[in-house]
């Protein structure tokens, strides 16, 4: 019943923005409409709490608490995006960038996109899943165009190529994931591409087929994480769209990305030991590293934050990689603390970038003074994202890095140059944002910065004290992994 | 050895020399007709040769001995090499040299001749031709040899007798490897016998010749015996293409003097088909620029290939 | 001695052959409206094979699968891109980044690899189409190639959909095709997918006046 609510609500939400979106209270609908997302994820986690894992409906919806946690952030930070989004695309259209046709185009595909990765989480069956994630892909597309500005278009048109090939690279990993589990599991209705049914049998499976699939899955999965080499679509989407989209993507798409491609690692993991493991270790490393060297380029906020994404994903890759139950659960604990300190972030920004009027990181100056609240919320959304105590991403980087340095000395000096080059490079810029003189005008509605502090607060939470429940529920999931 | 068998050979090659200007005749009947004109009658290449052989010779004042034999060698090259393909029969006593290689040694050596001659005079366009034809003879020789590679790999021998007993024998298989060398073997037949797409044989313009070019020095018999060669080349590879993709009428060894009528008799249909479709291939296409030739043989070529992975990994 | 294949074997591997030989044709092909019809041609060719093999194995859920690409692949696509290219005025392709024979070089390189590659897994196949499974990855190779190459929007479009219908193909000579509901999505998406590009189409050309991809190439680091 729940999970019907969980993914009927933002699809009704889609049809209904797609019809009225251009009136004034779409922006209030949406934040409606998540809000009902949120409340019936809530609902779900409070059933799989009391009641353990579920296979709902002829098995084709498997609910165990890996997945449930990230339903329940995908709904919290798709609704605190909402809210944050109804006053910055307010400012926007003050500003002449947007119109409200473009405006139900964007509302629609927004709930649209929620309903995705939604089914993305839920399902069991590695069919759908791949459904779901190109239907995510196809309903953002056309988000990032919406400046209809050259640059946007051409961010826009090289996510669609890059993750279109990609994800028909995932298409082919899937078929030959099928045709392993075939004669096993006979052809009889979905049998074989359902996880559930796959993980029983994963022993048996043929190790050249499966790890053959491997490799399919991870590159096309792991282009929509932003996987080094598979990135390059991620920081032009970032920078070109409008920002709740960009707090999106980074915040919740590359998740769901990732544990496409950590169920996929369970399965295989079960013929095949070491392979998996390594390659998440090897590209997670990789996109670690290249994101930290790229960090010292920019000179656009968003896209200097999409490359910290980047770096990001990559830490939690490798701890995925890594494997055993701490750095399982250092990487659940990452992904959750990253999503929301990255979309804070984005929020922040989004809102600098409009007082400044632009994007370069040289325009915007002195935002401590212009918006204490904007200032604020910066500069410790950069804090809390760069890894200082007492914020959860502290935390998260400490586990990994002492289980590096206990299990794979070699990575540890390559993740502290990545830290520690991306922390020179991200600080700097933003001393310089946040303090010095003020370059910009005062916005015409108040920014959304609720949002904001919300979720920097979960982080504070997170990193100073962990709920015994929360922490036994990371532990659950990270068993899960394996 | 008896004298039956020299004197079906003989006949077949007396037959292939009287058949090759018709051919020609033919084509260009058809062409005629695609083309909405009255068509020249089919004997007109034979008139033309009686013509040409009835005239005076004249030759350059400096040309070499080497010219003069060009032709006789072009000549008795393409003689034998009808004598080598089977045509209408594979039990014939030269069938001991008909390896296809070889075959392709033979063309070779007409085209190294040609050019030779061609440049033996000194003239501009001379040069132009055999430089061009040396290009396109590069190219296609390869695509020639993974043809025959394709059909050496399904029948299990190189001699060209074996191969098309084997394709002939029944049950009947398509095969997709042979399927892409005949298309390769089309574009081949068209590059080497300077037909469209690579250069037109009713071209008089020097810029856009390639065999025009090699013979404009030429005259009376010389010019006669240079064209009947260049008849028997078109038939040559008309009846080679036959042999190994559809070989199906062709009298095998142990058959009688019934069987090869009706050889014949196949030829013949067979010969008037091909020269319709070749007619139609050049009335659809546009000369090709000389610098997308290579790009023309190269599709041959890479065809021939891809015949051949697709035999390897379908084994058809 | 092995024994001559049967004819539905080789019926199958002849239309296979086909699907190669187009992907070759397209690889090298200049003319926007040619790629669409070859595209439309592949899309008939796999109809006729996947209904042979539904035939041939009794499988009914492959002749709605052959039905659902019929009516997606060989009628509405090409339609809608034919009548796109129409309006675009985007008849012709400028010369693709590496010249033609190199490119067909690179594409019979990929054809030896993608057989190489699938030989483990064919022998693993229980299909009557196992063979064929190399000849579907080469298809999708060689479509990768073709997008890389080109310089105009469309064609990379066209590159792109020759890839699923090499993924098509893949299915159903290793396992005679995916689930219907996970085939529905699939064709969902690719319909979807078409729509949004020909947005994109008309977004680029009112921006850059061209459909040329190398304006799209300015988004840079700094």
């Amino acid at each position: 019943m729940e999970l019907l609510l969980v993914l009927g609500v933002p699809l009704l939400g889609a049809v209904v923005l797609a019809l009225f979106g251009a009136r004034r209270h779409a922006a209030e609908v949406n934040a409606l409409m998540s809000f009902g997302t949120l409340v019936s994820a809530a609902m779900l986690v409070l059933r799989v709490i009391r009641h353990g894992p579920m296979l709902v409906w002829h098995e084709q919806f498997f609910i165990d608490p890996f997945n449930v946690f990230l339903v329940a952030l995908t709904a919290f930070v798709g609704f605190t995006t909402a809210l944050f989004s109804r006053p910055y695309m307010r400012i926007e259209e003050h500003n002449g960038r947007i119109t409200p046709g473009r405006l139900r185009l964007y509302h629609s595909m927004y709930q649209l996109f929620m309903a995705a990765m939604l089914l993305a989480l839920l399902t069991n069956n590695m069919g759908l899943l791949w459904v779901a994630m190109e239907a995510a892909t196809l309903s953002t597309v056309l988000l990032v165009s919406l400046y209809r500005t050259r640059a946007s278009l051409e961010a826009a048109w090289k996510y669609f190529i890059l993750c279109g090939v990609g994800i028909a690279q995932a298409l082919f990993g899937t078929i030959l994931l099928y045709f392993a589990a075939e004669g096993l599991l006979g052809g009889e209705g979905m049998a074989a591409l359902l996880w559930t049914r796959l993980d029983a049998i994963k022993g048996q499976l043929e190790p050249t087929v499966l790890g053959l699939a491997f490799v399919f899955l991870l590159v096309g999965y792991g282009t929509k994480v932003g996987l080094a080499p598979l990135h390059n679509w991620l920081p032009d989407a970032h920078a070109e769209g409008p920002t709740p989209v960009s707090a999106v993507l980074s915040g919740l798409l590359l998740n769901v990305a990732l544990y496409a491609v950590v169920r996929c690692k369970v399965l295989v993991e079960g013929s095949i030991q070491h392979l998996p493991g390594r390659m998440l270790m090897g590209f997670g490393l990789l996109s670690a590293i290249l994101a930290a060297f790229f960090l010292w380029r920019q000179g656009d906020i968003k896209r200097l934050f999409a490359y910290s994404s980047i770096e990001h994903m990559g830490i939690v890759t490798f701890a995925f990689g890594m494997g055993g139950p701490v750095a399982n659960f250092a990487a659940l604990l990452h992904m959750t603390v990253h999503s929301l300190t990255k979309s804070a972030i984005f929020f922040a920004a989004g809102h600098a970038s409009q007082t400044a009027g632009t994007q370069r990181i040289d325009g915007i100056r002195g935002l401590l003074v212009l918006s204490p609240t904007m200032g604020w919320g910066l500069m410790l959304g950069a804090l809390a994202i760069l890894g200082l105590p007492p914020f959860g991403v502290f935390a998260s980087e400490f586990l990994i890095l002492t289980t590096a340095m206990r299990d794979h000395p070699w990575a540890t000096p390559i993740l502290l140059t990545a830290l520690g080059v991306a922390f020179a490079a991200i600080f700097g810029r933003v001393q310089a944002m946040v303090f010095g003189e003020i370059e910009g005008r005062p916005l015409s509605h108040s920014p959304a910065l609720l949002p904001v502090f919300a979720h920097l607060a979960i982080v504070l939470m997170l990193g100073v004290y962990m709920p015994p429940a929360l922490a036994e529920w990371y532990r659950l999931a990270a068993r899960l992994i394996g | 050895m008896t004298a039956a068998p020299l004197v079906r050979q003989a006949a077949e090659v007396v037959l292939a020399m009287s058949l090759a200007p018709l051919f020609i005749g033919w084509i260009a009947q058809c062409r005629a007709w695609l083309q909405n004109r009255s068509a020249p009658p089919l004997l007109q290449p034979w008139r033309t040769l009686r013509k040409l052989f009835w005239k005076d010779a004249t030759l350059a004042e400096h040309a070499s001995p080497l010219f003069r034999l060009t032709p006789y060698v072009l000549f008795g090259t393409m003689v034998l090499a009808a004598a080598i393909i089977p045509t209408v029969a594979t039990n014939l006593p030269f069938a001991w040299v008909a390896d296809a290689i070889a075959l392709v040694g033979l063309f070779a050596t007409a085209r190294v001749f040609i050019s030779l001659a061609a440049m033996d005079i000194g003239t501009a366009f001379g040069t132009l031709g055999a430089r061009r034809e040396m290009m396109v003879g590069f190219l296609a020789e390869p695509a020639l040899l993974m043809v025959f590679f394709n059909a050496f790999l399904i029948s299990g021998s190189t001699a060209l007798p074996s191969v098309v007993e084997r394709l002939a024998a029944p049950p009947f298989i398509i095969y997709p490897s042979l399927a892409f060398a005949g298309v390769a073997f089309v574009m081949v037949l068209l590059a080497e016998n300077a037909r469209l797409p690579i250069d037109n044989p009713a071209t008089h313009l020097e810029l856009t010749m390639i065999h025009e070019a090699m013979v404009l020095e030429y005259s009376a018999r010389h010019l006669a015996l240079v064209e009947w060669a260049s008849a028997l080349k078109l038939f040559n590879y008309a009846c080679l293409g036959f042999a190994l993709f559809v070989p199906w009428g062709l009298a095998s060894r142990d058959s009688g003097p019934g069987a090869v009528l009706v050889a014949v008799v196949a030829l013949l249909l067979k010969l008037g088909a091909a020269g319709a479709v070749l007619a139609l291939v050049e009335t659809v296409s546009a000369k090709l620029r000389i610098f997308r030739a290579p790009e023309f043989l190269a599709m041959a070529f890479l065809l021939a290939v891809l015949g051949l992975l697709v035999h390897l990994l379908l084994g058809a | 001695m092995v024994p001559p294949p049967s004819f539905t074997a080789q019926l199958l591997n002849l239309f296979a052959a086909g699907l190669l030989l187009i992907s070759f044709a397209m690889l090298s092909q200049r003319r926007t409206r040619s790629l669409i019809l070859l595209f439309g041609l592949q899309g008939a060719i796999l109809v006729a094979s996947t209904t042979l093999v539904a035939y041939s194995a009794g499988l009914r859920h492959l002749y709605f699968s052959a039905g659902l690409t019929l009516v997606l692949k060989v009628c509405l696509l090409p339609w809608i891109l034919l009548r796109l290219v129409d309006r675009l005025e985007a008849q012709w392709d400028s010369e693709p980044l590496i010249n033609i024979p190199t490119t067909m070089l690179i594409g019979v390189g990929l054809v030896i690899f993608a057989f190489g590659l699938a030989q483990p897994i064919s022998a693993l196949a229980t299909t009557i189409t196992r063979n064929t499974l190399g000849i579907a990855l080469a298809i999708i190779l060689l479509a990768f190639v073709m997008m890389i190459t080109r310089r105009k929007a469309v064609t990379q479009v066209m590159g792109f959909l020759a890839m699923e219908n090499g993924l098509f193909f893949a299915a159903t000579s290793a396992t005679y095709g995916m689930p219907m509901v996970v085939e529905l999505g699939i064709a969902l998406d690719v319909l979807v997918g078409v729509f949004i590009l020909g947005i994109f189409f008309f977004q680029i050309r009112e921006q850059f006046e061209s459909l040329d991809l190398q304006h799209l190439e300015n988004l840079k680091e700094e």
